[in-house]
């Protein structure tokens, strides 16, 4: 990385232990990323990305926030990016995905937490996250009591701003999520100052539209067999999405399909057509978490889809674009978003839906349902998925992991253990 | 033809030859080093069979260690493994339990003892063969003797599954001073709760075969069969069907 280390003092970090985060990554990534052969070329802007993380983007963030400018920090993808672009601010994904961030987040938070929180957490409390520092509020939302209460605790060192997602996929939640994009929606132009017009926010609807379509179409080139990206990269643009600028991601991310649809068209995969096709179902995967990734792939099979948050409930649906007044425009907002489904609801059969009709569509061989330690709503929908499988005759393993290494070897066993039982 | 099948597990290393007819086996404690443990339990097995190393036409490894050996043709985990070796042990199992000294599984297998499903428990030792290690030694008895010990004794019934809570659990109720046979008789039980747990969320089944280290103790055997409601087998090897599998394994690859 570069001497960003003014900036990083400027931004009130703690750089000391920073600095041991900055000698870890480049390694890791080394490990999973660098290492694999034929990789496109157009992975090169997002390596880029990585090996500037604390750098390149928060610099560009800074600049903004400098000509007055606002930064809003998300965790969830119910959020909508498109209102809080379209009163001039930025959205930035903050989900931590480094076990290095969890004992910060474990000095006030319970044992049981999910990593996902108590990285978030941590990463927040021990000053060693530019993005964390960067934003001027966040913006949390009650998928999961381990949330909720995170959300108190974070807003002593920062101020949250807390969305009430419905549990239920009735009408009036639907409803009620509108008004709590509306709700958003004057919090934003309040902490900017600036008014949300319909035009602007048209505009931002298609902005986002664009990123959704571009990852689209990457995961479209996934369906082909032999696969033309590795899961490993697509997962990385995926967790990229959440913090870059979003029309640069949407223009790289296209580059990139160029190259890769012509690797389609001459077979040129980074698998063997043969080998595996697995899907990964549930939790998100922040980033630098690429364990799961890269087991599966130096095990020799080819991950093809991701059903999570950091996969195709991301992208999927893009919002209307026809709407021309606020109201409206809220209305499909709200629609759009509802239909992402997380275990949050209950029922929840659409998930299940969109799973088998994802292991048609990606020729999936065999499905891993994965949850982070301590998710109670996706480890108890697990039930539910592997029942769903099981009698779609489809192999489904369910892992339960964290993000520290010291499961990787029994974590590498039973996957090893999966492909055999699929080359059976 | 001749092949051999290796099984490197956390507490002991297991070896086999087949010659097609009979199987030569040896057993020896894995120790500190995986390599050294498997290449001395491969002499002593080639010594014992009267064949040497360069006659064998196909080696499988398996178990935690597998891959820190150099002299196998193919590495395979332990579960397809004790899978092929058990269906083979004793035939018409639909499912196998092994226990062994890091890990517990539960495999539902076919006819042919390929893997349909399978399941394992998370990273902690709750419930394996170091979990009675631990609990013995706190007890004061060899982990050989637990078995005959809780014979016959009206199990306690213990809250803790984490080794480390259990172990300070078991010395809190030997210092209230219940006898050390109700106590490991409730630890069985407690093993074999959580095991049939594992099992019946599977689907139990018809015949269950017991195999690792741990099958040799009676009175977790005993749990399962009650717990599951189903003959639980012990076949007289074991703690070889790891090995066995794994050579059976060997033999279809040296066919092919």
């Amino acid at each position: 990385m570069a001497d960003y280390r003014e900036m990083w003092d400027g931004l009130g970090m703690d750089l000391e232990k920073h600095d041991m985060l900055c000698e870890a990554l480049p390694n890791a990534f080394g490990e999973v990323y660098l290492s694999q052969k034929n990789r496109p070329e157009g992975m090169d802007y997002f390596d880029f990305v990585v090996a500037e993380i604390h750098g390149v983007r928060p610099a560009e963030l800074v600049e903004h926030k400098k000509k007055g400018g606002k930064v809003f920090g998300t965790f969830c993808v119910y959020v909508p990016d498109e209102v809080i672009f379209a009163a001039g601010a930025i959205a930035t994904g903050l989900c931590g995905g480094s076990q290095f961030w969890v004992p910060g987040g474990e000095k006030v938070l319970p044992a049981n937490t999910c990593p996902l929180i108590k990285a978030s957490v941590g990463a927040r409390l021990d000053r060693t996250c530019p993005f964390f520092r960067l934003a001027d509020i966040y913006v949390g939302e009650t998928t999961c009591d381990g949330k909720k209460k995170a959300w108190e605790i974070l807003n002593q060192d920062v101020p949250v701003y807390v969305m009430d997602i419905p549990q239920m996929k009735r009408e009036q939640d639907i409803a009620a999520w509108g008004e709590e994009i509306k709700l958003l929606l004057n919090k934003v132009e309040q902490v900017t100052g600036n008014k949300v017009t319909p035009e602007a926010l048209a505009e931002n609807i298609k902005l986002i539209n664009r990123k959704r379509e571009a990852l689209a179409r990457l995961y479209n080139t996934r369906k082909s067999s032999p696969v033309p990206i590795s899961g490993r990269d697509a997962l990385l643009i995926s967790q990229i999405a959440f913090y870059d600028d979003p029309e640069r991601f949407s223009s790289k991310t296209n580059e990139l399909c160029d190259e890769l649809e012509k690797r389609i068209a001459e077979k040129n995969g980074v698998f063997p057509a043969e080998a595996p096709r697995i899907m990964i179902t549930g939790t998100p995967m922040a980033i630098p978490n690429w364990k799961l990734h890269n087991i599966v792939e130096t095990c020799g099979a080819a991950v093809v889809v991701e059903e999570t948050c950091t996969g195709v409930r991301y992208f999927a649906n893009p919002v209307d674009e026809t709407g021309t007044t606020l109201d409206e425009q809220i209305q499909t907002l709200a629609e759009r978003y509802m239909k992402v489904n997380c275990a949050c609801f209950t029922p929840n059969q659409g998930r299940i839906d969109d799973i088998l009709r994802l292991v048609k569509e990606y020729r999936v061989d065999g499905v891993i349902d994965c949850n982070l330690q301590f998710c109670g709503l996706y480890s108890t929908e697990g039930y539910l998925v592997q029942q769903a499988l099981q009698k779609a005759g489809i192999p489904v393993m369910h892992l339960e992991t964290d993000y520290s290494e010291q499961d990787s070897e029994q974590i590498r066993t039973r996957v090893q253990a999966f492909l055999e039982m699929l080359g059976d | 033809m001749l092949v051999a099948g290796i099984d490197i597990g956390s507490m002991s290393t297991k070896a086999v030859i087949f010659n097609g007819q009979r199987f030569y086996k040896a057993i020896s404690p894995t120790g500190w080093s995986p390599r050294q443990a498997a290449s001395q339990v491969y002499s002593q097995v080639l010594s014992r069979s009267g064949f040497n190393q360069k006659q064998i036409d196909y080696a499988v490894a398996t178990g935690y260690g597998r891959v820190s050996i150099d002299f196998a043709d193919r590495v395979v985990t332990e579960i397809t493994c004790h899978a092929r070796g058990a269906a083979f042990l004793l035939p018409g199992t639909d499912m196998v339990i092994d226990i062994g000294g890091q890990d517990s599984k539960v495999i539902r297998t076919n006819a042919q003892g390929q893997v349909l499903d399978f399941a394992m428990n998370d990273k902690c030792a709750a419930g394996t063969g170091r979990f009675l290690q631990v609990i013995a030694a706190a007890l004061g008895v060899d982990v050989s003797d637990l078995a005959a010990l809780s014979s016959g004794q009206a199990p306690i019934t213990l809250n803790s599954m984490c080794t480390v809570f259990a172990e300070s659990e078991v010395i809190g109720l030997l210092s209230q001073g219940k006898e050390k046979g109700e106590i490991i008789a409730g630890l069985h039980q407690s093993i074999a709760r959580r095991i049939a747990g594992m099992a019946q969320r599977m689907g139990v089944l018809n015949k269950v075969t017991f195999t690792g280290g741990v099958a040799r103790n009676e009175g977790v055997r005993a749990g399962l069969e009650e717990q599951l409601g189903v003959p639980v087998l012990v076949p007289d090897d074991c703690q070889f069907a790891g090995a066995i599998g794994a050579a059976l394994l060997a033999w279809d690859s040296s066919e092919k």
